[in-house]
């Protein structure tokens, strides 16, 4: 009995977890408490999976008996399983921290009540489309995942987030339609669409045909990805979901987008032959996203254009494709899902508590609340890449990677990398100065609660003393907590994180090194999942 | 191998059709266009599985050539059932989306074109900062004005606004 056989439980806890939750949809409190011990358990399931992982290498898992390439294969290898791991971890304490929003505000009941059970399908799709071993249960992956996120984006239906919700079902039905299509051609080409057979057999057929074949693939994944020319839906739609709800799509959705671009390179189609492409698509993406930042003056706008430029950082790690280059691209995900997650929940936070994500209309927040100024600050600078933090270790893996490959385009990119960085840092200066720095009278018509403090001038904690100034924001609702101590912890838990990959670089790195020396001999991935030898 | 002409006249048809109606601002047509893609789609899956043969049910006396190919037949119902529940939540948001505004078009982003409105001056950003060139304050200015620390720089922004 192989530990390893545990990983169809990271896809089937949480559906199980799920369909409780659904029942359970009067009953919130007991709701929560499925929800969360779910995860929780899941997390320790995927723990185990990745020590395994980690000490044993590849191993697959063939559900109901059948054989690859015939049956449904999942494969857990360091890279499958440190994404497993990070992304539970991350959707554990977004849960948290919604569920502690859901408490504070005392939605007992209502239609957020469909939070739990769809949050959880979220989570299965995106285990899912981890572990499969195969090109349509990826999809099918994605498809979970996509659909729980169409009702996520539009919890509650108002009417930007419809608006909102439109563009990115379309844009996310078709490039599932182009991924679909990809997938009929690439069975009509070669007869099979398990993964480590098609990296046997896509290598027989015609370059043009599997040029054809590659670039379709890539597209699609590059919508989910958000590289640059596919981009645009993103800032779009993001920013105007509930906050946890962003928080979890800016960490994981575009992720799996770049884990699948990953697996598309090493596994199905290795060689060389479009990393030049991928390099100037990563350039693209980094400074277009960038300025895009600068230019905004919503906190939630401005860090979904930092998410999409960070994205090329990954792509230039892939397009590298040397152990050390790949190795800091997959140290670099699981950095970025878990600093920029935790951005956008101390956003949620400083929406919260200013009662608005413009940064035209906040000041004084270090004052007010100097915990949020130590949360900000610390991801903030943590994604600019400032020494000690992990960013500054991730793009110094990066950068060396590029140097070392030593061509003109690579040398560009290292210059492009850095200059993204200063950018990072300079928008990351504006909302510091303003929403934190400056005193709340020198903003544009500063929210009655930012202004408001006690007889004795401290700053109020709750909304009770401003509810008669306040119009409409917590009308008509007894003291509600500005800061409640179920949202802060689990944003303390995530800030934390981002400082323990600093802490733990040395081993994670060596775990990174390990998954991308596996990855690009693509040897005991096949041999894992066709038998031993099987590789040429 | 040969080819099903009318499943690829099919096909083309209606990734064409599909294409266009994408195209539109409608948010039914839209729909619409999606429908008729997943349905290409679905086409170009089945013919994936080359000539239409036997029910792909095992007898022994059947040679295996004769046999259709079951997988791309489920795959296209796993997508066919995906593609439906797609339909179900886009039917939804539109209806709500008519509900809500009384339209059936795509909304322009609000905060977008203010973004794309604003000029390139920006008053917290860009404004002249008074640069203190002496370095002690003369006794009768700073009696004058108890407090102000900052002259004029707070009321300078809100004006500019």
């Amino acid at each position: 009995m192989n530990i390893s056989n545990l990983a169809p439980l990271a896809v089937v806890l949480p559906f199980l977890g799920a369909a409780i939750a659904f029942v359970l949809i009067r009953h919130s409190r007991s709701q929560r408490a499925v929800s969360i011990s779910t995860l929780s358990l899941t997390l320790l399931v995927e723990l185990f999976l990745l020590f395994n992982a980690a000490g044993h290498g590849t191993t697959a898992v063939f559900i109901g008996g059948w054989p690859a390439p015939f049956g449904i294969t999942m494969v857990v290898d360091q890279f499958s399983a440190l994404m497993l791991v990070v992304s539970s971890a991350v959707s554990l304490a977004v849960l948290i921290y919604a569920t502690g929003q859901g408490m504070a505000d005392g939605d007992e009941d209502g239609p957020i009540s469909i939070f739990h059970p769809t949050y959880l399908i979220l989570v299965a799709g995106v285990s899912n489309a981890f572990l499969s071993g195969d090109l349509f249960n990826l999809y099918v992956g994605f498809e979970i995942l996509l659909t729980a996120s169409y009702v996520l984006m539009t919890l509650g239906g108002t009417s930007p987030r419809i608006r909102a919700g439109v563009t990115y079902v379309v844009v996310s039905v078709v490039s599932s339609l182009l991924f679909l299509i990809a997938i009929a051609m690439i069975y009509a080409a070669t007869g099979t669409i398990n993964m480590a057979d098609l990296s046997l057999k896509l290598a027989e057929i015609d370059p043009a045909t599997q040029l054809m074949l590659h670039l379709m693939l890539l597209v699609a994944f590059g919508i989910k990805a958000a590289v640059f020319p596919l981009s645009f839906w993103l800032p779009d739609s993001y920013p105007t979901a509930p906050a946890p709800v962003t928080a979890v799509f800016a960490g994981l959705l575009t992720k799996v987008g770049v884990y699948a671009m990953v697996r598309t390179e090493t596994l199905l189609f290795p060689g060389d032959r479009i990393n030049t492409l991928l390099m100037i698509v990563a350039l693209l993406t980094m400074i277009v996203g960038i300025l895009g930042a600068l230019a905004q003056s919503d906190i939630k706008r401005m860090l979904s254009f930092t998410l999409v430029s960070h994205i090329g950082f990954m792509v230039f790690g892939l397009a590298i494709s040397t152990v050390i280059g790949l190795g800091a691209a997959v140290y670099y995900v699981a950095h970025h899902i878990i600093v920029q997650t935790s951005l956008f929940l101390v956003t949620g936070l400083i929406e919260r508590r200013g009662g608005t994500a413009n940064m035209d209309r906040l000041g004084g927040l270090a004052k007010l609340s100097p915990i949020l100024g130590v949360l900000f600050f610390i991801p903030a600078m943590n994604l600019a890449g400032i020494p000690p933090f992990s960013g500054f270790l991730g793009k110094l893996g990066l950068l060396q990677a590029g140097v070392e490959l030593g061509t003109p385009v690579a040398y560009l990119l290292v210059g492009a990398s850095v200059l993204t960085s200063l950018i990072t840092l300079l928008t990351i200066a504006r909302v510091w100065n303003r929403a934190f720095w400056r005193r709340p009278e020198d903003a544009t018509h500063p929210d009655p609660i930012l202004m408001a403090s006690k007889e004795d001038g401290t700053a109020v904690r709750t909304s009770r003393h401003v509810i008669s100034r306040s119009s409409g924001r917590f009308a008509g609702r007894a003291a509600v907590n500005l800061l409640p101590r179920t949202m802060v912890g689990p944003t303390i838990g995530l800030v934390a994180m981002g400082v323990s990959l600093t802490l733990l670089a040395g081993p994670l790195f060596s775990l990174s090194d390990q998954a991308a020396q596996e990855m690009l001999e693509r040897t005991p991935y096949i041999d894992a999942v066709l038998g031993e030898g099987t590789a040429p | 191998m040969s080819v099903n002409i009318t499943l690829l006249v099919v096909m083309a048809a209606l990734f064409a059709a599909g294409i266009y109606l994408l195209l539109e601002r409608s948010l039914t047509r839209v729909l619409l266009g999606l429908i008729l893609l997943a349905n290409g789609a679905n086409i170009l899956l089945l013919s994936t599985g080359g000539f239409a043969g036997l029910a792909p049910l095992y007898d022994a006396d059947i040679a295996p050539e004769e046999y259709n190919d079951p997988l791309p037949q489920a795959l296209i119902l796993t997508s066919i059932v995906i593609s439906f529940a797609v339909t179900a939540f886009m039917l939804g948001i539109i209806y709500r989306s008519w509900i809500l505004g009384r339209q059936d078009e795509v909304q322009d982003d609000i905060e977008d074109r203010r973004v794309a409105g604003q000029g390139s001056f920006d008053a917290e950003d860009d404004a002249d900062v008074p640069i203190e060139t002496t370095e002690f304050t003369p006794v009768e200015e700073a009696e004058e004005a108890p407090g102000s620390q900052r002259p004029g720089l707070a009321q300078d922004t809100k004006e500019s606004r």
